[in-house]
C-alpha cells in the first residue's frame, strides 16, 4: 500500500514537474502571424511557445490522423476540420477558460458552425477568399488595358493564358480550391460532389495546363512580389502580402487582388486543440490570447486577412478593414460560396484528376 | 556461443529496423480505409487465429494498383530517372576517383575529405541551395547572361534536368568512394606491363584499369540507383509538376488521398522491386570477396 502510494506520488510529482516547465506547441500556416505576438504571449503568460508552420492542409491532416503529433494548437481549414472532428481528432473547448470568447463575430460563427456544429471544437482565426492576384503592369502588357482581371476567364480561358504564359502563372496546388473555381467558371455548382460534374473540370484545366508554370501553395507570394510571375490563383491575404512586400522593396511591381466575379471560395482557418494535446490548459490560454481584440487586430493588420473577431474591428487599420478585398462589401459577400468536404471515393477521383492534369497521366 | 554473439547484433538490427516496420506496412496495406485515428481498420484481429486471418485476406489494394496506369507509369518513370542519373553520376564520378588515385599519396586524405565535406551540411539545405542556383533569376543564369552565352534565361528549375543535377550532386560521393577504393588497390605494374606489351595509354586504361575497377563501378552504381529510385525530396523541390516519380505518388496517396492502405501497397511493391537490384548487389559483393580469398 505504502509503496503504491509512494509510486503514485512520485508519478504525480514528476508529471507536475514536467508541467512546471510549461510549453505550448502551436502548428500554424506559414506567413500567418505577426511574430511579435509570439514573444508577447511568452512575456504575458511565462509559457514557452514553440511555433511550427505548414503550408498544406493535407500535411496537417496526416499528422492529426496519425495521432500523437505533440501539438497543442493546430489550424485546419473548415472542410478539413469537419472531417478531423468526425475522426475524433479534436477535444471540445472548455469555454470557462476562454474569457475572450464574447469578442467573436456572430456572422462568421454562423458560417463556421456548418463545419464545427456550435463551434464546440474550434475558434475562427482568419478567413478569406481564393482569388486571382495580378501584376497589373505585366498583365496589361500581355492582354491590354481591358484585361479581365476580375474574372476567372483570365486564368481559365486558353486564349488569355497563352499570352500570360510568357510572364508566368502559378496555381495553388490545392484541387479542393481550384476545381470548385473551374465549376463556378463553367456555370456548375462549385460545391458539387457529383463525379460527373467534377469530371467537367478536366477539359478546362487540361486546355490551360501547358501555360501554368507551377502548382504550389506558398511560393507564389515571393514570386509575385519579385515580379517572377504575373498571375497567381491564390489566397487573398497571401496575395496582399505580396503586394505589401513589393511596395516595401519599391521594385516597381504593383500587385492587385480580385475575388472573381463568377463567385469565389470563402474559407475559414480554425484553431483547435488535438485530443491528445500534451498541454490543453496552455492551449486554451493561447486561444484566449489570440481572441483578445488587440492581439487579433495586430495579427490581421500584419497578414492582411479578415478575422472572426468583432471586437478587433475598431483597432484594424484602414487598409485592412476598408479594403473590400479583405472585408468584402455586401454585394461581394453574397457572391462567395463555401464547400463541403469530399467523401472518400470522390476525394480519390479528385486527387486522380489533379495528378492527371499536373503530370498528364 | 561466441559465434552466436557475433551474429546476433546484425540480425537483431535487421529484425528491429527492417522486418518489423515492413510487417506493419504490409499489415496496413491489407487493411481498409476508415475515417479514424489511425485512418484504417485491420480486416482481422490476431485473436481469431491465423487460419481465420488467411481466409479473410484479400489483395484489394494491390489489385487497385493494377487498374490504374498511373502506378506502373510512375514506377517506370522512376526507373528511367534513376538509371539516367546513375549513368551521369558514373560519368562524373569516375574521372574524379581516377584523378584522386593519380595524385601524390600525401594529398589523398585531403581530397577524400573534400569529397565527404558536403555531408556536414544538411541535405535539405544543399538541395535548397540548388533552387537558388538554377532558378530563372538564379546565379547560373546570371553568370551565363553576363558571359553572353545565352540571351534569355534558361528554364532549368522545375524540370527533369534539375532533378538529374540534384541526384548527381547528392549521390556523387557514393559513386566516388567505392571506385576510388577499387582503383587505389590497382597494381601500377599491370599498366606498365600493358604499355610494355604495346598498348597505348588509352587502350591500357580501357583493357586494364576499367575491368579491374569493375567491382567499384558496380557497387557505386547500386549505391546511387537504389536510393534514387525512391527519391522524394529532390523531385519535389527541384522537379516540375510533371516530374512523375513513385516517391511523389506515394506521398499523394498518403497525404492527398489520406489512403494509408493504398499508400502502403505502393510502398510494398516499391520495396519488392528494389529487392532485385539489392540481391544483385549482394551477389556482386560476395563474388568480389570470394575472388579476393
Amino acid at each position: 500500500m505504502t509503496l503504491k502510494t509512494m509510486t503514485l506520488t512520485a508519478i504525480v510529482a514528476l508529471s507536475s514537474a514536467a508541467a512546471m516547465a510549461e510549453e505550448v506547441r502551436v502548428y500554424n500556416w506559414s506567413d500567418y502571424i505577426d511574430e511579435e505576438l509570439l514573444t508577447k504571449f511568452e512575456a504575458e503568460t511565462g509559457i514557452k511557445l514553440i511555433y511550427d508552420v505548414f503550408d498544406s492542409n493535407e500535411v496537417l491532416e496526416t499528422k492529426m490522423l496519425a495521432g500523437g503529433s505533440g501539438y497543442d494548437v493546430v489550424v485546419p481549414s473548415g472542410t478539413f476540420l469537419q472531417r478531423q472532428i468526425i475522426a475524433g481528432a479534436f477535444q471540445p473547448l472548455d469555454l470557462s477558460k476562454l474569457s475572450n470568447a464574447e469578442n467573436m463575430w456572430d456572422v462568421i460563427e454562423a458560417r463556421t458552425a456548418q463545419y464545427d456544429p456550435d463551434n464546440a471544437h474550434s475558434i475562427n482565426y482568419m478567413w478569406g477568399t481564393t482569388g486571382i492576384g495580378v501584376n497589373t503592369a505585366k498583365v496589361a502588357a500581355a492582354l491590354g488595358e481591358d484585361a479581365p482581371v476580375g474574372s476567372l476567364a483570365l486564368v481559365f480561358d486558353p486564349a488569355n493564358m497563352e499570352k500570360l504564359a510568357e510572364c508566368g502563372v502559378h496555381f495553388l496546388d490545392a484541387p479542393a480550391e481550384i476545381i470548385p473555381a473551374v465549376l463556378a467558371y463553367i456555370g456548375e455548382d462549385p460545391d458539387s460532389q457529383d463525379p460527373d460534374v467534377i469530371a467537367k473540370a478536366e477539359p478546362v484545366l487540361s486546355a490551360i495546363r501547358p501555360y501554368v508554370q507551377k502548382f504550389h501553395s506558398s511560393e507564389y507570394i515571393n514570386a509575385l512580389a519579385n515580379g517572377d510571375i504575373c498571375v497567381a490563383i491564390g489566397w487573398s491575404g497571401d496575395i496582399l502580402q505580396a503586394r505589401d512586400r513589393a511596395a516595401e522593396a519599391d521594385n516597381g511591381v504593383d500587385i492587385a487582388y480580385n475575388a472573381p466575379s463568377e463567385g469565389a471560395l470563402m474559407w475559414f482557418d480554425q484553431m483547435a486543440i488535438p485530443v491528445d494535446a500534451p498541454n490543453p490548459d496552455a492551449a486554451h490560454k493561447f486561444l484566449n490570447f489570440i481572441m483578445d481584440a488587440n492581439n487579433m487586430a495586430a495579427a490581421s493588420n500584419y497578414v492582411y486577412y479578415a478575422n472572426g473577431n468583432k471586437a478587433s474591428q475598431p483597432m484594424l487599420e484602414e487598409d485592412v478593414i476598408g479594403d473590400p478585398a479583405i472585408y468584402p462589401d455586401e454585394v461581394t459577400l453574397q457572391n462567395l460560396y463555401t464547400t463541403r468536404p469530399y467523401p472518400v471515393k470522390i476525394q480519390r477521383k479528385v486527387t486522380r484528376l489533379w495528378t492527371k492534369i499536373k503530370s498528364g497521366i | 556461443m561466441r559465434r552466436f554473439f557475433l551474429i546476433a547484433p546484425p540480425y537483431a538490427w535487421l529484425l528491429l529496423l527492417f522486418l518489423a516496420p515492413f510487417a506493419i506496412v504490409v499489415k496496413i496495406s491489407l487493411s481498409d480505409y476508415a475515417l479514424a485515428i489511425p485512418p484504417y481498420v485491420p480486416k482481422f484481429s490476431w485473436d481469431e487465429g491465423i487460419g481465420a486471418y488467411l481466409s479473410q485476406l484479400d489483395f484489394e489494394n494491390y489489385i487497385f494498383l493494377t487498374e490504374d496506369d498511373l502506378y506502373w507509369k510512375a514506377y517506370l518513370s522512376s526507373f528511367k530517372i534513376a538509371a539516367i542519373s546513375t549513368t551521369l553520376t558514373l560519368l562524373v564520378g569516375y574521372p574524379i576517383a581516377y584523378g584522386m588515385t593519380r595524385v601524390p599519396s600525401e594529398w589523398r586524405p585531403t581530397l577524400m575529405m573534400l569529397v565527404i565535406l558536403p555531408f556536414w551540411t544538411s541535405f535539405l539545405i544543399r538541395v535548397y541551395a540548388w533552387m537558388g542556383i538554377l532558378s530563372s533569376e538564379g546565379y547560373l543564369n546570371q553568370l551565363l547572361l553576363w558571359i553572353g552565352v545565352i540571351d534569355t534565361p534558361l528554364t532549368i528549375l522545375n524540370t527533369n534536368s534539375a532533378v538529374y543535377i540534384g541526384i548527381v550532386y547528392t549521390y556523387l560521393p557514393f559513386m566516388i568512394l567505392p571506385i576510388y577504393s577499387a582503383l587505389e588497390r590497382l597494381d601500377e605494374s599491370l599498366i606498365e606491363a600493358a604499355e610494355d606489351l604495346g598498348c597505348s595509354r588509352l587502350t591500357a586504361f580501357w583493357l586494364v584499369t576499367i575491368p579491374l575497377s569493375k567491382t567499384g563501378i558496380i557497387a557505386g552504381c547500386f549505391l546511387v540507383f537504389i536510393p534514387a529510385l525512391g527519391e522524394f525530396v529532390i523531385p519535389s523541390l527541384l522537379g516540375g509538376s510533371n516530374t512523375l516519380m513513385i516517391g511523389k505518388v506515394l506521398w499523394e496517396e498518403f497525404f492527398s488521398n489520406r489512403d494509408w492502405p493504398v499508400a502502403s501497397a505502393v510502398a510494398v511493391i516499391l520495396l519488392l522491386l528494389l529487392v532485385i537490384p539489392i540481391v544483385l548487389f549482394q551477389r556482386n559483393q560476395q563474388k568480389q570477396q570470394e575472388a579476393e580469398q
